[in-house]
């Protein structure tokens, strides 16, 4: 047990749990009105949104997982650096039109939007579980980087006691949210990210000067690694591998209910656009962060006894607790630790909030009781984000590990596939809802079985064109299918069906 | 500074820069390599992320263009 990290780590956490049920009070709203509870009363300013979009999408995860691909596999593992940049031009010319439609018509989850455009209250269905079924596994992925944090501080048990430092984060968490709303992550998001900068900025200043710079670490990696294999043959290999998952992960973020539900929360289109020249800050964060790996190889930490319990428990994820112990002292650690596993709360605490905007708004008052009050509304989110994490905890005990990465692969396969319905309805006024929603079950149906020929293990499908192979992200195969579909049976669906009245715009 | 909820600011031309940063990410081929270095990093690793500083700088530009 390595006390001084306990201590440091639980400290850190009873500090945030505070700050999550004082959030209540903070610009205080009328808690019982769903925007209020999950958007913050659309309040938050240029500030906020940076730290809150900031929290949401660099997850505790990302930043075991980053750099744990990076350590095993190399460059490829980069691709975080090129998607995390192409998501800021989407976000500047995009969202600021969605923001202006929601905000018009008191839209708070893509699904709303879907119906107010088409009125076809299936595909808003479509949309809205899309949303929650893709989420669940993104939560749960957020616990395994809580898992192997809470794991490297020695705390261990077997069964259910081994579990039980999670359930306990998890309980607070949800009563935190359940009293809070997204005020409660917004606010745990300025602390959790001041922590992470100064851990990022600690690590890359401690590690290159015990190496004497960082040439000596790249060196200690392996050439093969430091760069994509180039392609041999009539193929584009980790070439278009590569270009696909940045694109394609791009392109599926922002669909992620809990991306809309920080981009619906912030005040103006114009603090949307001023974070797509700010939010970068965190790609540089990221980057650097992903360079742990290469520094987790130079220090060889995967040959250190102490750590071989680690490795073989939590694999290459734990190449960045083990760097951290190995570098720093215990109390440092434990900060660094409280880091990543608040940065496992705040986005897990979106998250819920944003699947549970979905079950008030699309399927209670949607489908079971179109005559229900605000009031009722609100407490249905409420209760319905306590379920959505009792979910993803259960998940995350009783499911492998692998196989919770496999569900968060076909959940950004799937995410993707709401992309013609939610962003090219804003652009294409000839597309029809029905259309849509064959496109998005062809889509989605292509990417399942795409993933299934690879025994959902990869990401990546091969398709070879006049003797060309590209091996290519699923999601973007799948995604052509459906605009292909999508755009196609509008035309066709024209002349026979009453175009749909233009509700929004 | 603040803008106008709900309100689209004037589309300025310079839009036309947020198309850089695919080309130069999704031409991989143009970057996968080891030289030339900087600070230590090899090419591969300081041209990706020198791209997410001029991305955030395009973004800036764009933004005070329109506002």
């Amino acid at each position: 047990m390595n006390w001084p990290a306990l201590v440091v780590f639980i400290a850190l956490f009873v500090f945030v749990t505070g700050l999550g049920f004082w959030a209540a009070r903070w610009r205080a709203g009328d808690l019982t009105q769903l925007h209020e509870w999950g958007l913050g009363g659309r309040r938050f300013g240029t500030f906020v949104t940076w730290f809150l979009l900031g929290g949401d999408l660099y997850t505790a995860y990302t930043f075991i997982a980053v750099p744990a691909l990076v350590y095993g596999a190399g460059a490829l593992g980069f691709f975080a650096v090129p998607y995390t940049i192409l998501i800021y031009p989407l976000l500047y010319m995009v969202f600021p039109r969605l923001w202006s439609l929601a905000h018009k018509h008191g839209y708070v989850t893509s699904s709303d939007v879907v119906l107010g455009r088409y009125g076809n209250k299936w595909l808003a269905l479509a949309v809205g579980v899309t949303g929650i079924v893709a989420t669940m596994p993104y939560i749960a992925l957020q616990l395994v980087g809580m898992q192997v944090v809470i794991g490297a501080m020695g705390v261990s048990g077997e069964g259910i006691i081994g579990d039980l430092p999670l359930i306990i984060a998890f309980i607070i968490l949800a009563a935190f949210t359940y009293t809070s709303g997204l005020r409660a992550p917004a606010m745990i998001a300025v602390v959790k990210d001041m922590l992470i900068y100064l851990v990022v900025i600690a690590v890359t200043i401690v590690v290159p000067l015990h190496f004497g710079g960082f040439g000596p670490i790249f060196a200690a990696v392996p050439v093969a690694k430091l760069t994509l294999a180039a392609p041999v043959g009539d193929t584009y290999g980790a070439y278009s591998t590569y270009a696909t998952l940045a694109l394609g992960s791009a392109l599926a973020l922002f669909l992620y209910p809990h991306s809309l539900t920080a981009i619906l929360s912030s005040s103006s289109p114009g603090a949307i656009r001023r974070n797509a020249a700010l939010l970068p800050a965190y790609s540089l964060v990221l980057g650097l962060l992903a360079l742990l790996g290469f520094m987790a190889v130079a220090l060889n930490v995967g040959a250190a006894p102490e750590f071989a319990a680690g490795f073989k428990q939590y694999g290459n994820n734990f190449a960045v607790p083990a760097l951290i112990l190995s570098v720093f002292p215990g109390w440092f650690a434990g900060l660094a630790f409280a880091a990543i596993a608040i940065g496992a709360l705040v986005p897990s605490a979106i998250m819920s909030i944003a699947c549970a905007n979905i079950v008030s708004r699309t399927i209670y008052r949607g489908f079971l009781s179109p005559n229900a009050t605000n009031e009722q509304e609100s407490s249905i989110a409420k209760i319905a984000s306590l379920i959505v994490k009792v979910g993803a905890l259960v998940f995350i005990i009783f499911v492998p590990v692998p196989y919770a990465l496999q569900f968060q692969l076909l959940g950004g396969l799937w995410m993707i596939q709401v992309l013609p319905s939610v962003i090219l309805g804003l652009y294409l006024r000839m597309l029809n809802g029905w259309a849509l929603l064959i496109g998005w079950a062809v889509g989605t149906g292509v990417g399942t079985w795409m993933a299934s020929t690879t025994s959902f293990k990869a990401a990546v499908f091969t398709i070879s064109l006049f003797g060309v192979s590209f091996p290519s992200y699923i999601a973007l195969w799948a995604l052509i299918a459906n605009v292909v579909v999508s755009v196609v049976l509008s035309v066709l669906l024209k002349p026979f069906v009453a175009p749909a009245p233009v509700l929004a715009d | 500074m603040a803008t106008q909820p709900g309100l689209e600011p004037k589309r300025h031309w310079l839009r036309i820069l947020f198309v850089l940063p695919f080309i130069a990410m999704l031409w991989v081929s143009s970057y996968n390599r080891l030289t030339p270095e900087l600070f230590g990093f090899p090419f591969y690793y300081w041209y990706q992320l020198l791209w997410v500083v001029i991305s955030a700088a395009i973004a800036g530009i764009v933004y005070k263009a329109e506002h």
